[in-house]
């Protein structure tokens, strides 16, 4: 296939140091650099429009639970706060997710598997940061193995301040993140595409080179 | 006009409106878990919502030729049996395609999407999906062998493949449904039903705690999306046939309408109030239970 004709056998290093041979024919990840979408920004109009409608009333949550502003996600869906009539669903793999809800803190660890999970959902996807932690670090700002700046490793497109935010103010974000979307500038899987150098830069000075795959969508 | 182009646009209309009752009825269900769950639950139309939006997603993995064709099996199934049944008894537009011995055919149709499902699922190699490809596979297997008995009673009983025939049979009135003539397949058919519909408890297949979503843990964006416009097509579609095979057919939309909603709600109060079986637990009681209804019931077909 004239796609895959430049494959070859690559060697990448397990977390543990040991060398594995991975065959890309084997591989189960792609092999392209993200491009921005093609009808961002060129063609909009009402086919544009309505669709991004859509996007902002179904929002699909990777359920990832990160740091201790997680425990504020489980209030939204019991009865009280019932995200679901506004849209709000929950989805257990980041194929199927359009929003990647960071809750707090990211451990040096856990970074490596957010990462890989927004790489895997499908443009376009939007990311939520929870917590004075997403921002600046909060009160982990200058703690060896957390990192302090959700938006050097990937676009985020609203913040929820608060340590910890309460559920309402997660429901006041969703709102304001469907303004944004509805608007077309829900545009951070573009920015991350464009921008891939910079950002995979900054995940590597962290992570360094531990045998993830350079992309893996 | 041709009148088989009438004929395909007619069946072409079939499958949309099929597809609509199948939409408004998924919202529903939902509806109704969220209440029992003291929840207001999601707006009706949202699964229409979140169709568009999953058909506005970017598809970007390439997992392999199956991976593509899965869901269009899957969305083919579903469409095969709308074309394949006679909805409307004594319509001739709203039978489509439906001739004599079609029962057989709809029997591998309700199989064949899910064997396109495995493949395609299974092609992923995403390790969630193959758990829930052997556990999904196992279990309407086992559900299948107890269905497959109480057809069969029912054909024994009619002597005749054909739906139309066996929808036919129960007109003129009430008394004369197989849920009357044959109690013990209608039973039968009645645990079947549950097995096949994936709602608990034997819903153990997509478990979104524990193995993420099953089958489809790698679908995304469009073909997330055909599988989402196949599940209501193919839900509707089953329970129709159900409705034909033991409830006396339906004569016009409205008795179709009424009748299929009230079937379809039997999964869904049962899936509201029982917990999940595990895989093993769902085989053993398929094996147990209806099976031997099943075979009662072709036996009793002897004395009667
Ligand atoms: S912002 Fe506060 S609640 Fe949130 S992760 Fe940081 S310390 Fe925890």
């Amino acid at each position: 296939m004239e796609k895959f004709k430049d494959f070859k056998k690559r060697t990448v290093i397990a977390p543990d140091g040991e060398k594995i041979e991975i065959d890309p024919m084997k591989d189960y990840y792609c092999d392209a650099i993200p491009t921005p979408r093609k009808d961002y920004d060129k063609i909009p109009g009402i086919l544009e429009n309505f669709k991004n409608w859509a996007r902002s009333e179904s929002l699909w949550i990777l359920a990832y639970g990160s740091g201790c502003g997680a425990i504020e996600m489980r209030p939204l869906m019991t009865p009280k706060h019932d995200a679901y009539r506004y849209g709000i669903q929950w989805r257990p793999t980041p194929r199927q997710a359009n929003l990647l809800m960071i809750s707090g803190y990211l451990s040096v660890k856990t970074l490596r598997i957010v990462v890989r999970a927004y790489e895997q959902m499908p443009s376009p996807k939007y990311v939520m940061g929870l917590g004075s932690c997403t921002i600046n670090g909060g009160m982990y700002w200058d703690s060896y193995n957390t990192i302090n700046r959700l938006d050097h490793f990937m676009p985020v497109d609203t913040y929820v301040t608060g340590c910890m935010p309460r559920p309402e103010a997660l429901i006041a974000g969703f709102d304001e993140l469907k303004k944004i979307i509805r608007a077309g500038k829900g545009v951070g899987a573009d920015k991350y595409a464009e921008n891939f150098a910079w950002y995979k830069e900054n995940q590597k000075k962290i992570l360094g080179d531990v045998g993830l795959p350079e992309y893996s969508w | 006009m041709n009148p088989i182009i009438t004929k395909i646009l007619y069946a072409l209309l079939t499958v949309f409106i099929i597809w609509n009752i199948g939409m408004v009825l998924n919202g529903f269900t939902r509806k109704v878990y969220a209440r029992v769950n003291k929840r207001y639950g999601i707006r009706i139309y949202q699964p229409y919502i979140d169709l568009i939006k999953n058909y506005s997603l970017d598809t970007l993995v390439y997992h392999g030729v199956m991976y593509y064709l899965g869901p269009i099996f899957r969305l083919t199934s579903g469409v095969g049996m709308v074309l394949f049944i006679p909805l409307i008894y004594g319509s001739e537009i709203f039978s489509n395609f439906s001739f004599a011995g079609d029962a057989i055919l709809i029997l591998y149709f309700m199989f064949f999407g899910t064997l396109g499902m495995a493949l395609g699922s299974n092609e992923t190699g995403q390790p969630y999906s193959t758990i829930g490809v052997a556990r999904g596979l196992a279990q309407v297997t086992a559900a299948e062998v107890p269905l497959v008995l109480a057809f069969l009673s029912v054909f024994i009983q009619n002597q005749s493949l054909s739906i139309s025939e066996i929808v036919s049979v129960q007109q003129g009135g009430f008394m004369h449904w197989t849920m009357w003539t044959n109690p013990m397949a209608t039973a039968t058919a009645m645990l079947a039903y549950l097995g096949s519909m994936m709602r608990s408890p034997f819903d153990v297949v997509l478990a979104p705690q524990e193995i993420p979503i099953g089958p489809p843990t790698e679908y995304h964006g469009s073909f997330l999306a055909i599988l989402s416009t196949n599940r209501p097509i193919f839900a509707v579609a089953k329970t129709i046939l159900f409705v034909n095979m033991f409830f006396g057919g339906a004569t016009n939309w409205g008795m179709f309408i009424l009748k299929a909603t009230t079937l379809y709600m039997w999964s869904v109060v049962t899936g509201t109030i029982y917990p999940r079986f595990r895989v093993d637990q769902s085989i053993r009681f398929f094996l147990k239970v209806p099976l031997i209804m099943g075979l009662l019931s072709i036996l009793l077909l002897q004395f009667m």
